[in-house]
This record gives C-alpha cells, sequence and structure tokens, in this order.
C-alpha cells in the first residue's frame, strides 16, 4: 500500500478562475470568428489529498470540459491550474508528461475507452510503457497482475481482449489503467453512467476501496445526484460554465441554498410514489441558454422561481452562505452582510 | 497495494480464465472461412497465381518464341497449342500465362503503393487535423480533378513506356481514394475515448496513429485493397488496350484482350481466352473482397 506525501501547505489541485473558450468561426476559406462559446467561464476550485471532489450539472454545462482542461488536454484560455502547487497551465506536451502521471482518467464509456485491437495487458501495459516504468518482463508481468487483482480481475484475463468482458469489467479495466501509474488524482468522469443499475454500486464501491487504500483524490463529474450523494466529500454546481453553489456534501443536500441546486435535489427520483406524490413540483423549466448567448446578469435568471430585478442586470458574485457552502445568488447575497466586504476584496 | 476479492461478477470466469482470448482478426477469420463465395474465390485464385508464376517453367511453349508455319491456328492438340496461336504464331497459353503474371504484378505492386502511400496521408491528415488536413486533402481533391489518361500520357511522354512506370502512375493515382477512406475512418477513431486515455497517459502522437488509429484502420483498409486489385487490373488493361500499357513482346490481359478484338471475325479463340481469364481473376478477387467486407464488418459482431 502506497501511502501518501505528507501534506503540504497547498492543496493537491487548485484551480483558479479557469476560463475555456471556443471561438465559433464562419467560413472555409477565410474563417472569421462569429462568436464565442464559453464552455467553462471562471471556475475556481481545489482539491485535496484523498477526498472525492464532485462537479454536477446537467450535460453541457462544462464538466467534462473543466476535467479536459486540468488534464491540459483542451487548452484553458484564461486561468491557472496548480498541481500540488506547480502551475501546470502552460506547460508544453513533454513538460507537462510527467504531471500526467500524477493524475489520470476513467471515461464513461467502457465500450469506447478501451482500443479493441489490443489485448487487457497491453492496455494496461501502455503507461508504463510510455512512462519507462515497464521494468523487464517479469517485472512488468507483476505489476500487471498486481493491478488486475487490485480492481477484482483475474491475472490469466489480461490475455484477452475488451470484447470479451462486460461493461462492468471493462470499466474495471479502465479504472486499472488509470491506476497503472499510481497516479494521486483520479478524474472519472460519469465513470457509472453507462453502465447497468446493478453494476453501478460494484464500480463505486471499487472507487471507494480504492480511495482508501491508495489514498487517492477523484474529482467525479456526475449528473445523478443519488451516486454523488454515496461517493463525494465536496460537492460543486456547474450551471453554463460557472459554479453556482459548492459546499461539503452533508450540507449541499440537507440544507441547498442556490434555487439552481434546489431544483435540482427536488428532481431526484423518490423511491416512494406516495411521497413522490407529495412534494413540490420540480423548479426548472425548459432547456439551459446557448453558452454561446448566455442571459445577461444572473445566468439562471430566467428558468429561476425566484428570479427578482437584480437578477436580469447584475452578475450575482459568489458568497459564503453557510459553514461550508458558498453561492452565487443574489437572494444569499443580500441575506449575507458579509457579502459585500468578500466582494470588495 | 494488496488484493481485493474478486467480485460475484467474475465468479463465472474463474473455471474458464485460463482460455486464451479470441481477437476480433480470430472471429472474422472464422466467418471468411464460412463464406462459400469467397473461399471459392480463393481458392480459385491462388490457383491462378501458382499457374501464373510456374505454369510457364513446365510448359513446352515460350511466351515469345514464333511458329512461323502456325500462325493464327484454332485451339487444336496438335504441338499442345490447345488454346490455339496469335496471329505471328506465338502460343496463347504461353502468352496467357505471361499476361496474368504481368496483370496480377501491376495489381499487387500498384495497390501496395496505393496502400502505403493511402493509409499515411490519410492517418495523418485526419489524426492532425486544422489546417494541416485542410492543405493535404485539398492537394488530395486537385490531383482527383486530373484525368487519369492525361496523367498517364504526359508521364509516359517524360520517361518513356514500361512496366514499372504502369505501376506507379495507376498506383499514384489509386491511392488518394484511400486516403479519403482513412482519413474519414481516422476522423471517426480519433473522438474514441480510447485515443483520449492514450493522450491522458502521455502518449506521443506518432506513437496513438500508430498503435490506436492504424490498427483499428485495418478492417476497412484491407475489403478496399481486395477491392482495388480489379480495379488496378482493368486500369492496366484499359492503358494497354488503347496502346499506353507494356511494350511487346510482353503482353498482359488488357493487352491480349486489344490484340484479341481486331481478330475477332477470322480467329476468336484470341479475344475468348483472355476475357475468359480475367473475368474470372477478377470475379475471384471481388468475391474475396465482398467476403472479407462481411468478415470484418462490426455490425455483424
Amino acid at each position: 500500500m502506497r501511502t501518501n506525501a505528507a501534506p503540504g501547505s497547498h492543496p493537491l489541485l487548485s484551480v483558479e478562475g479557469l476560463k475555456v473558450h471556443f471561438p465559433v468561426t464562419e467560413g472555409v476559406v477565410l474563417p472569421r470568428q462569429v462568436g464565442l462559446i464559453k464552455a467553462v467561464d471562471g471556475v475556481d476550485f481545489t482539491i485535496r489529498r484523498g477526498e472525492t471532489f464532485s462537479i454536477v450539472g446537467e450535460s453541457g454545462c462544462g464538466k467534462s470540459t473543466t476535467a479536459l482542461a486540468i488534464l491540459r488536454m483542451q487548452d484553458a484560455s484564461a486561468g491557472r491550474i496548480l498541481f500540488d502547487g506547480v502551475d501546470i497551465t502552460a506547460l508544453g506536451p513533454g513538460a507537462m508528461r510527467p504531471w500526467r502521471r500524477r493524475m489520470q482518467m476513467v471515461f464513461q464509456d467502457p465500450f469506447s475507452s478501451l482500443n479493441p485491437r489490443m489485448k487487457v495487458g497491453d492496455i494496461l501495459a501502455e503507461p508504463l510503457r510510455v512512462h519507462g516504468l515497464a521494468g523487464d518482463r517479469d517485472a512488468a508481468r507483476a505489476k500487471l497482475d498486481e493491478l488486475m487483482r487490485l480492481v477484482g480481475l483475474l491475472p490469466d484475463m489480461a490475455e484477452r481482449y475488451p470484447h470479451e468482458f462486460s461493461g462492468g469489467q471493462r470499466q474495471r479495466i479502465a479504472i486499472a489503467r488509470a491506476l497503472a501509474l499510481e497516479p494521486d488524482l483520479v478524474i472519472c468522469d460519469e465513470p457509472v453512467s453507462a453502465l447497468d443499475v446493478s453494476i453501478r454500486s460494484q464500480i463505486l464501491n471499487l472507487l471507494m476501496e480504492l480511495q482508501e487504500r491508495l489514498g487517492l483524490a477523484y474529482l467525479f463529474i456526475a449528473h445523478d445526484l443519488s451516486v454523488v450523494r454515496h461517493i463525494s466529500d465536496r460537492v460543486a454546481v456547474m450551471y453554463l460554465g460557472r459554479i453556482v453553489e459548492i459546499a461539503e456534501r452533508d450540507e449541499l443536500f440537507s440544507a441547498p441554498k442556490h434555487p439552481y441546486t434546489q431544483a435540482l435535489l427536488s428532481a431526484v427520483p423518490i423511491p416512494d410514489p406516495e411521497a413522490e406524490a407529495l412534494r413540490e413540483e420540480a423548479m426548472v423549466r425548459g432547456d439551459p441558454p446557448s453558452p454561446r448567448n448566455p442571459p445577461p446578469g444572473c445566468t439562471f435568471h430566467p428558468r429561476c422561481a425566484h428570479a427578482m430585478d437584480v437578477c436580469r442586470t447584475d452578475e450575482p458574485v459568489m458568497v459564503a452562505t453557510g459553514t461550508t457552502g458558498r453561492a452565487t445568488c443574489h437572494l444569499h447575497a443580500a441575506n449575507d452582510p458579509a457579502a459585500a466586504r468578500r466582494a470588495a476584496v | 497495494m494488496t488484493m481485493l476479492a474478486a467480485p460475484a461478477e467474475n465468479a463465472d470466469l474463474m473455471n474458464r480464465a485460463t482460455i486464451k482470448g479470441r481477437s476480433l482478426w480470430d472471429d472474422a477469420r472464422r466467418r471468411l472461412l464460412a463464406n462459400r463465395a469467397a473461399m471459392t474465390g480463393a481458392v480459385v485464385l491462388g490457383l491462378l497465381i501458382l499457374i501464373a508464376l510456374f505454369g510457364p517453367l513446365f510448359w513446352p511453349h515460350e511466351y515469345k518464341t514464333l511458329y512461323r508455319d502456325r500462325t493464327a491456328i484454332g485451339p487444336t492438340l496438335e504441338h499442345l497449342h490447345i488454346l490455339g496461336t496469335d496471329i505471328y504464331g506465338r502460343d496463347m497459353v504461353a502468352r496467357l500465362m505471361m499476361g496474368l503474371q504481368v496483370s496480377l504484378a501491376v495489381g499487387a505492386v500498384a495497390t501496395l503503393v496505393s496502400l502505403v502511400i493511402g493509409v499515411a496521408w490519410g492517418a495523418i491528415a485526419g489524426f492532425a487535423g486544422g489546417r494541416v488536413d485542410q492543405v493535404m486533402m485539398r492537394l488530395v481533391d486537385i490531383l482527383y480533378a486530373m484525368p487519369f489518361i492525361f496523367f498517364v500520357i504526359l508521364v509516359t511522354i517524360v520517361f518513356g513506356r514500361s512496366i514499372f512506370l504502369i505501376f506507379l502512375a495507376i498506383g499514384a493515382v489509386e491511392w488518394m481514394t484511400m486516403a479519403r477512406i482513412v482519413r474519414g475512418q481516422t476522423l471517426a477513431l480519433k473522438q474514441k475515448e480510447f485515443v483520449e486515455a492514450a493522450r491522458a497517459a502521455g502518449v506521443k502522437p506518432l506513437g496513438i496513429v500508430l498503435r490506436h488509429i492504424v490498427p483499428n484502420l485495418l478492417g476497412p483498409v484491407v475489403v478496399y485493397v481486395t477491392l482495388t486489385m480489379p480495379v488496378v487490373i482493368l486500369q492496366e488493361s484499359f492503358l494497354s488496350f488503347i496502346g499506353l500499357g507494356v511494350n511487346e513482346p510482353l503482353t498482359s490481359l488488357g493487352r491480349l484482350i486489344s490484340d484479341g478484338q481486331r481478330e475477332l471475325s477470322s480467329s476468336p479463340w484470341l479475344l475468348f481466352g483472355p476475357a475468359a481469364l480475367m473475368v474470372v481473376t477478377l470475379l475471384s478477387l471481388n468475391f474475396i473482397g465482398d467476403g472479407l467486407r462481411d468478415a470484418l464488418d462490426p455490425k455483424e459482431r
């Protein structure tokens, strides 16, 4: 079992003012920019060693783009990404390579994330080979066996091809691949949403067990709130490229502050028809607006049940809303006397 | 790291865990072997290749020997001219074997040329994307617009006529379709999460193309190769037919057909022999290509 490095003064991952903007161009011969999609538009958060930090939100809110930007597979337009206190935002491919060892990714669809022409053993060995860690044949074989066992697969299965495995087994292989380099941070982009419901809890429990044994930190991206509630330490809610609320799990689920969070939580199905019938109607109507042309003021105001005049004109700032939580909402800015001071700083 | 208990999900796999993995290629091979038309095609083509390569060693007549006293005689057992002789008195069986050899060689080499250039070009353009892709594929569009015959005539004028030139000219035209197919496939594959995973692991671009893109391209490429060979053979025949092909006394199926059609009224066997051989060759190749396409089609899985 691997122990984590002693926590320094800085968090494992720190994202500061991250923006990812995509230009919209027209014309093939002489492309000209006709718009800007603000997929991620000013996101701040930190991830501590060994914790699970979740990002939830509707599809298109920028959660996956945030993940890709952290892995430097998508260039940031602005902001900084600090890994273990080091700014990796502008590193070139060569300089980035050692950092890739420390953060790995588990993808959503295990049917597309494993190369169908490679044996499982080769898939798992590839990261090791790339980083010159494979060693001689015996060492590589031992490492492979260890990885397979770690995720609950038999070492003999390394000789097989991905199409011979079930969805749950394939996701185990994908997790083993992410763990091959012994990373500190694993980004899980909807790791269970492509799986059968019956397999989901197995994979979630595997992830939690692995976290305990290996001291991993997870950045967990999901839209399924019951999954998030099960696995997270802290949760951020994203809407249209921004974090609208961020809090410790229990606080967020027991006392959501932002109207959007409240609406999301009210949309979670309750496995009891009578209770389901009694509860308030969901408060979110319609689709999220286009990130190419977001509404002025608070971007959530067209769908918000509590929208006020100020919401249509002024962008809300992030204010403390509870013991651990923060939210960007004018409702709480009015209630919180500290907001003005915080905004000034 | 310590071992975790194997979950129940794997219990049924425990017993047969030592079974060796069956790759997608193994599956495809089984399906191909079960395809009767494709297997017949393969056997016939194999026989034709053997005859083309080794037949001349055992046949009593040489393809360039002129029997001046036996010009344009029909099929006869006398002197073993079982398919007759041409107007110069050359044995047709010997000429057919030579023609088949040249046609198959042109088909194989030109296809290989188009395969290598096309796969490299298409994979690089598709994977690089953006401006590189634009420039590379516009170049293909421009070359595509050039008339094939015009191109060949030009090449012939500049370099003179030779069999090597035919390989080159046909290969230089055929690779463009291959490049387009490969580029399209690459664009689709590039979006796959296993390519993202490789990038996240730090695999270099060339490694991704060689280890992840190209192996997954092979299915459609193999199919296209087998369907390209008959096209190439036909193109060579066409060039020979209009007199831009191989030089006498060397011959090819197209050249034999061209010569034969001139004597159609007086000596029809000069046309029917090479025409039948051509049809059989092309049919076998097409059957193999169709069989491969069915065998490698992922939708069947």
